[in-house]
């Protein structure tokens, strides 16, 4: 037993860090204030390998584990919630499942130019009328001939509109409720495959949230990915994984702001004394810095369970997404709160961590349906 | 190896273009002192093609002797036939001691000649004395007189070391630029001038030069400013540099230059960086402005007579050398500082 | 084409400066990187595998630690890595390393040689020539940029007002300037494979053409008579204004006390 990261894993997030100080961090504010995409990020990213960091070499990737993804998005996510969005769904919900649901030819296709960083891909799950309900899904899948035709909207789509990769859910089969969902692989460009509204978001400013519209859009027959009515359990596979992702992305945020913070108390003087002089300011900051760090216990350990050849039961990830979630709302809003009127600014970067913050609470599982799952485990 | 053979103080009379470098000068006056504690003679070394007219000034600066080594392989400045004709006068003159300018040909130059004759080298030195080594006499250990102490910033100037070489002849350094003082020109001197043959020979570390591209520099050398006003990383571009630090310069009649952030960074000439990489500045004041102070640029500027600094993170490291720091916003005070400096330089001139 | 690129792991300078109670320092206390001049060196030979196909040698002389700054060399597109390290080296100055450097470099096959210009820690910028000298390879010091022509290498040398563009034949040996590039960064996937890969291990028998003589503290020319942390002049007052008028009123009152202006 032990607590200590490998050397390959210490060298990885200096790596990370280095990576997120010198190219994210200068561009943190701008992408948020323009709502911007950081394309020229990604492009940097896809270089170093980082949009195939646990995908198998393979298949183009680089061949590690998920606790070094893991270990990206949370150092990312330090100094830019959006950047480590980017990266989370592109990994998380595009990747994982091609690569584990896929057959050999569609993970040569997809799967090898999106681990080498040629492509980026999304994930299309929530609907205007399924979201934590994900069963009640609206999107048709008709098979016609040789070819699916899909019809039906999704909302809330990261990296849309950007992506050229999307793995799609539709119903094949009304009468089987969550039995009758499949997955679909589906390429940006595909006629009647358009982009309906571009979200203007709380946080994450810079991530591309879009609207998908399916209008008779026709995909090759092999393109169904996965079995029939293997769909829902795609899903939350998926989701299983992407949690993990999220939490990193949580922690991070946690993590950015208490070290903004920690520089900022000790340099602002009130009364005569340093912020960091006071009582309080040293009881705010123990209490933040302790839920980081059992936050990063239990993201790392999901992300070491990850890797198990024993099926999770997706207990550790939704622990670790609850709890990161909820400790970078924490955490950002005593940071805030620590900075006094300056934290209300945009100057500041914690008012940006406590508006990215957020939506770790929300998306890919609301923290309450992270109770439902552990609960469930629970009683079981 | 017999100490008493090796006699005198030389020193590499650098010349560019067949004029010889101001640092040439600087060794010379410095070195001058070294041969009165030594009761020896200061001996320059110039190396060229058509340079012999260049040797009178040497004497006049304090050389008492002027070994010339005239030689088309020597016009423009090569490693190895430098290195061989330095080398050559070495094991022909026997000389006690070899200064070198710490330039990027000095420190090129110096280590070759010093891996060729085997000897010790010291690097940048910023202080050279002749005296007892050990320092304090060590039971046991004999204790040699009449050294080379030669002093040394390292770690960026975080450290200093001085250096000693006692077993090995001759004793060589390096010295930074800017910190020697040189003679008063006394026109009058003489110098016995000697025409060295050092029997150049072409081997496989010549190299061919294709080009000379020389840099056409619009920039008052910084080191001969009386005031700098500096900008770091905290001026965010180089057109701050222009708007903000400009005129105030203009007004104190100083130069402007920087840390090498703005150098990197914002695209300022490399000619106007101060600190480690840069240049050593000593001018009478120096104001650092959004220079948070990293080590390699505090190296390059301490000795300035009163520094001011003026950064928004009043724990920057430039304020453990500043004489008066102000914890603020540069956008904000200096325009009302240089047009505060504009009035008073105004009341002045109505007096 | 091979190319031996040496590397040094230093102390980075924001960490602070400790020395042995002999003057020496004590590196185990500091933090460690790979040398800023040492990586553009690094980088320039890995463009050039990129560019020709090379076989890119890294070679560090240090405390077994050093170790990491090969893996990270490794990571970032290094084929072989080489750790001389042994007690008796201990204490070397630059003309003691220089000449095992050479002793080291002797074993291996090379074309190009290329080092740092100089080291952060001790700033010398003599080991890189001094290693020409004793390998008998022309030299080409602070190279700015450089490509391959056959069995000749194009380079621009720098000096303080212009720049020699040389050509060189191979085998040679470049120093490089941090100016030269900008180093790229290791990837997730290299890592990994750099702590599998093996680390040439070599120890004082592994040294080619060295005499003991010339080795380690014994071999060393120069000595420390004194060696200190530096005594900064102290800090002056820091002001903390009510306003930039306030600030700039501040700064002029000093200006006239001194009599700037």
């Amino acid at each position: 037993m032990d607590f200590a990261l490998s050397q390959e894993h210490a060298m990885a997030r200096d790596l990370f860090r280095a990576f997120a100080q010198n190219e994210v961090k200068p561009l943190a504010q701008e992408i948020d204030e323009e709502e911007r995409f950081p394309s020229e990020t990604v492009a940097k990213m896809a270089k170093l390998g980082f949009l195939g960091i646990a995908v198998p070499k393979q298949y183009g990737g680089q061949g590690c584990d998920y606790l070094t993804y893991t270990m990206c998005v949370e150092e990312l996510a330090k100094v830019c919630g959006t950047t480590a969005v980017v990266l989370s769904a592109h990994t998380s919900l595009c990747q994982m499942p091609i690569l584990h649901f896929g057959t050999e030819e569609q993970k040569q296709k997809y799967l090898v130019p999106l681990a080498k960083g040629e492509t980026l891909g999304a994930f299309g799950l929530t609907e205007p009328g399924a979201g934590t309900d994900a069963a009640g899904q609206q999107t048709k899948a008709v098979l016609d001939g040789d070819e699916w035709v899909l019809n039906g909207t999704k909302m809330f789509i990261t990296n849309g509109y950007y992506a050229d990769t999307y793995v799609i859910f539709a119903m094949t089969d009304k009468s089987l409720g969550r039995k009758g969902i499949s997955a679909f692989i589906v390429e940006k460009g595909t006629p009647g495959f358009t982009f309906g509204t571009k979200e203007t978001k709380m946080g994450i400013r810079g991530s591309a949230t879009y609207e998908l519209v399916f209008t008779d859009c026709r995909i090759p027959k092999e393109n169904l990915l996965g079995k029939l009515g293997q769909g829902y359990a795609i899903a939350m596979d998926t989701l299983d994984g992407g949690r993990i992702g999220i939490a990193a992305q949580a922690l991070g945020l946690a993590e950015g702001a208490l070290e903004v913070t920690c520089d900022y108390v000790k340099t602002r003087k009130q009364f005569g004394k340093t912020l960091s002089q006071f009582q309080n300011t040293q009881f705010q900051l123990a209490d933040m810095a302790v839920r980081c760090d059992a936050a990063q216990l239990l993201v790392y350990r999901a992300a070491l369970d990850h890797d198990l050849p024993k099926k999770s039961d997706g207990m550790s990830s939704s622990m670790a997404k609850l709890y990161a979630a909820e400790t970078a709302m924490y955490v950002t809003t005593k940071a805030v709160q620590l900075h006094g009127g300056y934290g209300y600014i945009r100057d500041y970067d914690v008012e940006r961590m406590m508006r990215d913050a957020k939506i770790t609470e929300i998306y890919e599982g609301t923290s309450e349906v992270q109770r439902m799952v552990i609960a469930k485990n629970l009683l079981k | 190896m017999n100490r008493e053979e090796y006699k005198g103080v030389y020193v590499y009379a650098q010349q560019v273009d067949n004029k010889v470098s101001n640092i040439a000068l600087e060794l010379l006056g410095k070195a001058k002192v070294l041969a009165n504690d030594l009761g020896s003679e200061v001996v320059a070394m110039l190396l060229g093609s058509d340079i012999k007219d260049q040797a009178q000034k040497l004497a006049e600066y304090g050389a008492d002797k002027v070994i010339v080594v005239d030689h088309p392989f020597l016009k423009e400045y090569m490693t190895e036939p430098y290195t061989q004709a330095i080398s050559n006068i070495i094991y022909e003159f026997k000389p006690d001691i070899v200064l070198f300018g710490a330039t990027a040909i000095g420190r090129d130059l110096a280590p070759c000649v010093a891996a060729t004759v085997h000897t010790g080298l010291t690097a940048d030195c910023t202080k050279l004395d002749i005296g007892d080594f050990p320092m304090t006499p060590i039971p046991g250990k004999e204790t040699l007189h009449k050294q080379l102490l030669m002093t040394r910033p390292a770690f960026g100037g975080n450290t200093i070391a001085t250096i000693a070489i006692p077993d090995f002849r001759p004793q060589m350094a390096t010295v930074r630029p800017g910190v020697m003082q040189k003679l008063p020109r006394n026109r009058e001197a003489k110098a016995n001038i000697i025409e060295f043959d050092a029997h150049l020979e072409k081997n496989n570390r010549y190299v061919e030069i294709l080009d000379v591209v020389k840099k056409v520099s619009d920039y008052v050398d910084i080191q001969d400013a009386k005031i700098l006003v500096s900008g770091g990383r905290g001026m965010q571009n180089k057109e701050n540099y222009e708007k903000y630090l400009r005129p105030l310069a203009n007004l104190l009649g100083g130069q402007v230059s920087s840390s090498r952030a703005g150098v990197d960074q914002f695209g300022i000439p490399k000619e106007l960086q101060v600190g480690q990489t840069g240049k050593t500045v000593r001018p009478k004041l120096y104001i650092a402005c959004g220079i948070s102070g990293a080590i390699q640029h505090l190296a390059g500027m301490e000795e300035s007579d009163l520094i001011i600094a003026i950064n928004k993170d009043e724990t920057a490291p430039i304020f453990d050398v500043a004489d008066y720091g102000i914890v603020g916003d540069l956008f904000q005070i200096v325009p009302i500082l240089t047009k505060m400096v504009e009035q008073e330089l105004a009341k002045k001139a109505e007096m | 084409m091979n190319i031996v690129v040496c590397i040094k792991q230093v102390p980075d300078t924001a960490g602070g400066v400790k020395f042995n109670p002999d003057g020496t320092l004590d590196r185990a206390a500091m933090l460690a990187i790979m040398n800023p001049d040492d990586k553009a060196g690094l980088e320039a030979a890995l463009r050039l595998k990129d560019e020709y196909g090379a076989k890119v040698t890294v070679v560090t002389m240090g405390l077994p630690k050093a170790d990491a700054i090969l893996r990270e060399a490794m990571a970032m597109g290094a084929d072989d890595a080489v750790l001389v390290t042994d007690r008796v080296l201990g204490g070397a100055d630059t003309w003691a390393t220089s000449q095992t450097l050479a002793g080291a470099v002797r074993a291996l096959d090379y074309d190009l040689v290329i080092t740092g210009r100089q080291a952060i820690d001790g700033d010398t910028a003599q080991v890189g020539p001094q290693l020409s000298v004793h390998l008998g390879l022309p030299i080409v010091s602070y190279t700015q940029k450089l490509r391959i022509e056959g069995d000749y290498v194009i380079a621009e040398r720098m000096f303080d007002d212009r720049h020699h563009v040389l050509k060189v034949k191979m085998p040679c040996l470049l120093t490089a300037l941090s100016e030269l590039n900008e180093p790229r960064y290791m990837t997730p996937g290299g890592i990994f494979d750099a702590f599998k890969k093996e680390v040439t291990v070599m120890g004082r028998k592994d040294l080619v053409d060295v005499l003991d003589s010339n080795i380690g503290k014994v071999g060393s020319p120069t000595q420390i008579a004194k060696a200190s942390d530096k005594v900064r002049k102290g800090a002056g007052t820091q002001y903390i204004p009510e306003d930039a008028t306030d600030a700039a009123e501040y700064i002029v009152g000093k200006l006239k006390e001194k009599f700037i202006i």
